[in-house]
């Protein structure tokens, strides 16, 4: 059913950098390239000093699960076939206000269903994998 | 010079509500309903619709006020105006109205909801495009596409920093379901709830189960806005718009507030901020509250939000019957609320709010003399404060 997935326009301008990184494998953050701000979600100017330029910066992977919830339907067709299944939000392990939503997986290709909800806590260690539908490799969550 | 607060304090009242009959696959149109809405708070106000200059509304409303006015007869309409974000708008819709009126922009306003709701074809969340170039491309691709989805995951993080539980949750869902079955008006008052109903109830989102989840109701509400003065010589007792006040706060992004230093600080805290303020009353003084509850969480967050406890104290506020009537410190949505009563985007919060200023709530609370009505948490939001005297 990914084929009815929802995914990101790769041609929003405020935010395709983020998804070409994702295409390389690396998670990407957008930084204030005036004051060094980062910023997540990107958006188009810097609250802080109200810089519009931007650069992208690697960033380690690496986080931990700050909340996370078990869907069960109704839910669109594509997304009903994988329930229930895990969504996360993971902080980044160098900077824990930026966040994340993901899934936690078992492996990159793996379903978004097939951790035992049961095993998933807060706080718990998780590193970035890329799982590759249509042209948007989506970062989810491996346990570190 | 006047306090700014002075401007717009008890300035302006209710003075006529009408709603239509609440169920799930009602025949009349969106627009039918809006427009018998409107036309039975204009009768129960006892004002000509040719009267009506005012007309205020959510962004999200279908009907469009070009067409309400034509069917209802409304007269010259010099003032109009629409509150955005959904469930946050209701109390904004109503405060904006009040506003009008008080500055002389319009000398009769009204306001109203209609919605239908209850065809599952008819939820937002199922009309999305498949390619998100907006906020949702960071949630929607992981799985989170309801609005249920997007709160369970800050109520996860609230119960793990706080302690809360599901059996605050379920106190919540339990006290709103004995105050529909006094109800008539409500769609789900004939069915009783028990706590093991709610504790066996499936899950939609963990760690929200079906009973956590406000309903899918077809109906419409609407009130008349008039000046004190013009109130007072009314068929009802006014209820004067007292304070009100809208909440956007910082970097919030709505709905998947996520991305802020403290996302379990919502907009309720901005509102309550200014609506605080601007009111000669106190959390303490607020006989009774009508809580936004599209999900039981909200209320907790609202409690706190609002004032009435601090933060990480809301869910034990719901112990021990402390939101229910007749006898709780504080009985919140005494109609039923969004998840017994009907949902129709928190406007029967508002006509609840002013009934027991009226005194003809069916749990009506002895001497309501202070009545708060709160919009949608998790977005920005807006909330009243009725009083009975001015």
């Amino acid at each position: 059913m990914e084929d009815q997935w929802l995914l990101p326009d790769l041609d929003d301008p405020t935010s395709n950098e983020f998804w070409l990184g994702c295409e390389r494998g690396e998670l990407l953050v957008q930084v204030c390239d005036a004051c060094g701000a980062r910023r997540m979600p990107p958006r188009p100017m810097c609250a802080a000093c109200r810089s519009t330029a931007v650069r992208w910066d690697k960033t380690s992977g690496r986080g931990r699960i700050w909340s996370f919830i078990v869907a069960h339907p109704p839910l669109l067709p594509a997304f009903a076939s994988e329930a229930p299944y895990n969504a996360i939000i993971v902080e980044l392990e160098e900077d824990p206000s930026i966040r994340f939503v993901g899934n936690l997986v078992a492996s990159a290709d793996g379903p978004i269903g097939e951790i035992e909800p049961a095993t998933i806590t807060i706080g718990e260690p998780v590193r970035v994998v890329f799982h590759r539908i249509e042209d948007v490799w989506l970062p989810r969550w491996v346990r570190a | 010079m006047a306090r700014s607060s002075d401007l717009i304090k008890d300035k302006a009242a209710v003075a006529g509500i009408g709603q239509t009959v609440f169920g799930k696959g009602l025949p009349d149109t969106e627009l039918s309903l809006a427009c018998q809405a409107v036309s039975l708070a204009l009768d129960d106000a006892g004002i000509d619709p040719s009267e009506v200059d005012g007309i205020s509304s959510y962004t999200m409303e279908v009907n469009r006020e070009v067409d309400v006015a034509r069917n209802v007869g409304l007269g010259d309409v010099s003032w109009f105006s629409q509150v955005g974000f959904g469930g946050g708008a209701g109390c904004g819709v109503v405060g904006q109205a009040a506003m009008a009126v008080a500055t002389g922009q319009c000398n009769v306003a009204v306001a109203w909801r209609a919605r239908k709701r209850a065809a599952a074809t008819s939820r937002p969340w199922a009309q999305v495009s498949r390619r998100l170039s907006d906020a949702q491309q960071w949630s929607r691709p992981f799985g989170v596409l309801r609005p249920v989805d997007e709160i369970a995951l800050l109520t996860r993080r609230y119960m793990h920093e706080y302690g809360a539980t599901r059996d605050h949750l379920a106190n919540i869902a339990l006290a709103f379901r004995k105050h529909a079955a006094r109800n008539p008006a409500s769609t789900m008052g004939h069915k009783s709830m028990t706590r093991d109903d709610y504790m066996n109830a499936r899950w939609i989102s963990e760690p929200l189960c079906l009973f956590d989840n406000c309903l899918e109701t077809d109906g419409a509400l609407a009130v008349v806005v008039v000046s004190a003065e013009r109130a007072r010589d009314l068929r009802h007792a006014p209820a004067y718009v007292h304070a009100f006040a809208q909440g956007l706060p910082p970097q919030h992004q709505t709905m998947t507030n996520y991305f802020t230093e403290d996302p379990l600080r919502g907009p309720a805290w901005t509102a309550a901020k200014r609506m605080w303020a601007m009111a000669d009353v106190k959390p303490a003084d607020v006989k009774v509250a009508q809580l936004y509850d599209a999900f039981s969480p909200l209320i907790i967050l609202s409690l706190e939000g609002y004032g009435f406890c601090e933060r990480g104290e809301g869910g034990p506020f719901t112990d021990n019957g402390q939101i229910e009537w007749p006898d709780g410190r504080l009985p919140v949505n005494t109609s039923g609320g969004g998840m017994s009563e009907a949902y129709v985007h928190g406007f029967n919060l508002i006509l609840e709010g002013v009934r027991q200023i009226r005194g003809t709530s069916t749990a009506q609370v002895d001497g309501a003399d202070v009545s708060l009505v709160t919009s949608g948490e998790g977005v920005p939001t807006s909330a009243v404060i009725f009083t009975k005297d001015a």
